[in-house]
């Protein structure tokens, strides 16, 4: 059997579950520059699947695909260290302001320019939005199929996968031929943690823009070990219709943002005393609140 | 021509409650906006379904009934819908953001290239002056939504691609009959005008479709607990003042992604809505995607170690203190006062 070529899309998010007191500002919003830049979590997941995928057929590939700023090539050296083969940072202006479907055309774009495919995986959701949506967009700007929520895969070859879902009322078994994209849940298998031996051959690995600010001692490095070139492209290296990028091509757009204001209820104050405690159980009792 | 169209999903042969809520609001949008609303069903075995949605106000419906249409598939289904609203172009589609609704508005948004917002927790109706280029926008779907960054909710529009489209959770919208004599028409699609057979390329080898196990819609008094709660250990101790009370155990995001609870549990803007008669919030801040899922329970208890928690400004009890200490004490006397 051939190995297969897989690309998974990855994205870079602030840790939203981290939002501690001290990334609050005094008017109530985040500021998300406090917060950490993570891989989103069920990004590991899918490639966890690749990387299952890559230990069941020798010769399969997998390029890790990310559109964001120079920063998120920290997530593409995250993935090589874990064991994907290569990375695409797709970063440009041009990009910003996108909503889904812009991010969509812009990645589908850019996995047209990387060429042939067997598989495209993506995790299910980003924990900025929650909304499930690029996966999908993906598949349909490529024409080829999806199987969504994916928690396991239970065969697979060059022509055919066989998928365990999960859906929100059960599980259901679906087989799809390739290529098809698959958006991975978080109740997949983990992702594996960074090989050491990896992190000491991938650690230099830098994107050109990233290049130009390295120490010159490393410089030489770039040409004697090309797989340390993190491929990055900016909207020139892929074709595209200016109207359907970034602001533009966005279809959605904000209206406004309100800050909502609570309206502070009259609360009873309760201490963590007996008494008080007791106090309070005997007033829900009484009041059918509960019992 | 430039209706309202909810897309209604099917399981074994009932319409979702999802769908139904939909329906609900997709009237009320519909009267303000002076236009239809239509519905779209897709499945097999379908004489008959009218009689589940007419009550609801619908005026259009249009019917896909093929042995091959259900269950649920991506792209047959995507194919029906880009299909048919190529041809209605609706102003305004709804969809349940449910496996299946966030697994089909993606394709058909991206097909259509028409805006999609997710989990929107309010929709009205409304202008939009867009001052740099001079248009006024009238009467278009206001997507309202928390966002991330705080405290502060968002207004998604989409001022010039059709259809605006928006996912909706299921217990966001409440369902009410509007009459149950409404007579609306069926328009029973020819499938295979609409789909070729190379897109019946999935193949469902086994479907297990189970009844969740937790019921957190139905609990009249919940016990929720947050990242505050500190293990799947001390989660225990929610589970068992559940059953002293007859109540039923939910999460915030944050207790699902640190594993002190499964994923049907979580309660919020893109977990479960609840309306309980009492919510006890233990270990929980408040943050308005959690607000969002539980704001509208008759009585809320907020059990936090710090006074200044969000979630106190709209608890009716505020108890300052430990998760670990409250909680067994709550059980102590309520058995000690039922006895
Ligand atoms: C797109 C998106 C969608 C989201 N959807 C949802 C959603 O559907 N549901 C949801 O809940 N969240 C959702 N969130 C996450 C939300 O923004 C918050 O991060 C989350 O609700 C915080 O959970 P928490 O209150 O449990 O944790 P934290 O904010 O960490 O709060 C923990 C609380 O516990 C208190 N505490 C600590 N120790 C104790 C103790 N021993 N005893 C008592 N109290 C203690 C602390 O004072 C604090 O108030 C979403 C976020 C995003 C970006």
């Amino acid at each position: 059997m051939r190995g297969l070529k897989i690309i998974v899309l990855a994205k870079q998010v602030p840790d939203t579950r981290n939002v501690g007191k001290d990334a609050m500002k005094a008017d109530g919003t985040v500021n998300r520059a406090a917060l950490p830049a993570i891989f989103n979590p069920e990004d590991l997941n899918a490639l966890e699947q690749a990387l299952w995928i890559k230990d069941n057929i020798p010769g399969t590939t997998i390029t890790l695909l990310t559109m964001g700023p120079g920063r998120a090539a920290d997530i593409i050296r995250e993935g090589m260290f874990r064991g994907a083969d290569d990375g695409v940072l797709l970063s440009d202006r041009a990009f910003a302001g996108s909503d889904t479907l812009a991010t969509s055309y812009a990645l589908s774009q850019a996995i047209r320019r990387i060429g042939e495919f067997d598989i495209i995986i993506a995790g299910r959701q980003a924990i900025d939005g929650d909304t499930a949506q690029v996966g999908p967009q993906v598949a349909e700007k490529l024409k080829i199929p999806q199987l969504t929520y994916v928690e396991e895969i239970k065969s697979v070859d060059e022509s055919r996968i066989v998928v365990k879902r999960r859906l929100e009322r059960g599980v259901e078994q679906a087989a799809c031929n390739l290529p098809l994209v698959l958006t991975v849940n978080g109740t997949a298998a983990e992702c594996r943690a960074r090989n050491a031996r990896l992190l000491m051959k991938y650690k230099h690995a830098r994107t050109v823009s990233e290049m130009q600010s390295a120490n010159e001692d490393y410089l030489h490095l770039y040409n004697d070990r090309p797989y340390l070139n993190i491929t990055e492209w900016s909207v020139n290296d892929i074709e595209s219709d200016p109207s359907q990028l970034g602001l533009n091509g966005s279809p959605t757009k904000v209206k406004k943002i309100d800050n909502v204001v609570l309206q502070a209820k009259e609360s009873r104050m309760i201490s963590s005393s007996d008494e008080d405690i007791e106090e309070l159980m005997v007033e829900l009792i009484s009041s059918h609140a509960i019992g | 021509m430039n209706n309202l169209f909810v897309y209604c999903e099917i399981e074994d042969g009932a319409v979702a409650e999802v769908s139904l809520e939909l329906l609900t609001k997709g009237r009320k949008l519909a009267d303000s906006l002076k236009c239809k609303l239509e519905a779209v069903v897709l499945g097999s075995n379908l004489q008959g379904i009218e009689k589940q949605l007419f009550p609801y106000g619908v005026d259009v419906l249009h019917v896909a009934d093929d042995p091959r249409l259900y269950p649920y598939q991506t792209l047959p289904h995507t194919s029906v819908v880009v299909k048919l609203f190529e041809a209605e172009k609706p102003q305004i589609a709804l969809m349940g953001a449910t496996s299946i609704g966030r697994d089909l508005g993606p394709r058909v948004s991206s097909a259509l290239h028409s805006g999609l917002t997710a989990d929107c927790t309010s929709l009205e109706i409304g202008d939009h002056e867009d001052k740099k280029a001079g248009v006024t926008y009238k009467d278009l779907l206001y997507q309202i939504r928390p966002a991330f960054g705080g405290n502060i909710i968002a207004t998604i529009i989409n001022p010039d691609c059709r259809p605006q489209m928006a996912t909706v959770r299921e217990g966001v919208m409440k369902k009410e009959i509007l009459d149950e004599n409404y007579k609306g028409e069926v328009k029973y699609l020819d499938v295979n005008q609409f789909v070729s057979p190379e897109e019946f390329v999935v193949e469902i080898i086994e479907r297990h479709i189970e009844q969740s196990k937790v019921n957190l819609k139905g609990a009249p008094i919940i016990v929720a607990g947050g990242y505050g709660v500190g293990s799947r250990e001390n989660f225990s101790l929610l589970y068992e003042l559940a059953e002293v009370l007859g109540g039923e155990v939910g999460a915030s995001r944050a207790a699902v992604d640190a594993g002190y609870a499964g994923h049907e549990r979580q309660i919020g803007q893109t977990g479960i809505t609840v309306r309980p008669k009492l919510y006890i919030a233990c270990g929980i801040s408040g943050q308005i995607q959690h607000r969002a899922g539980m704001e509208e329970s008759a009585q809320i208890i907020a059990i936090n170690t710090d006074p200044e928690a969000p979630i106190n400004a709209i608890a009716d009890y505020v108890i300052t203190g430990d998760v670990a200490e409250v909680i067994p004490k709550m059980i102590r006397y309520y058995r000690k006062n039922t006895k």
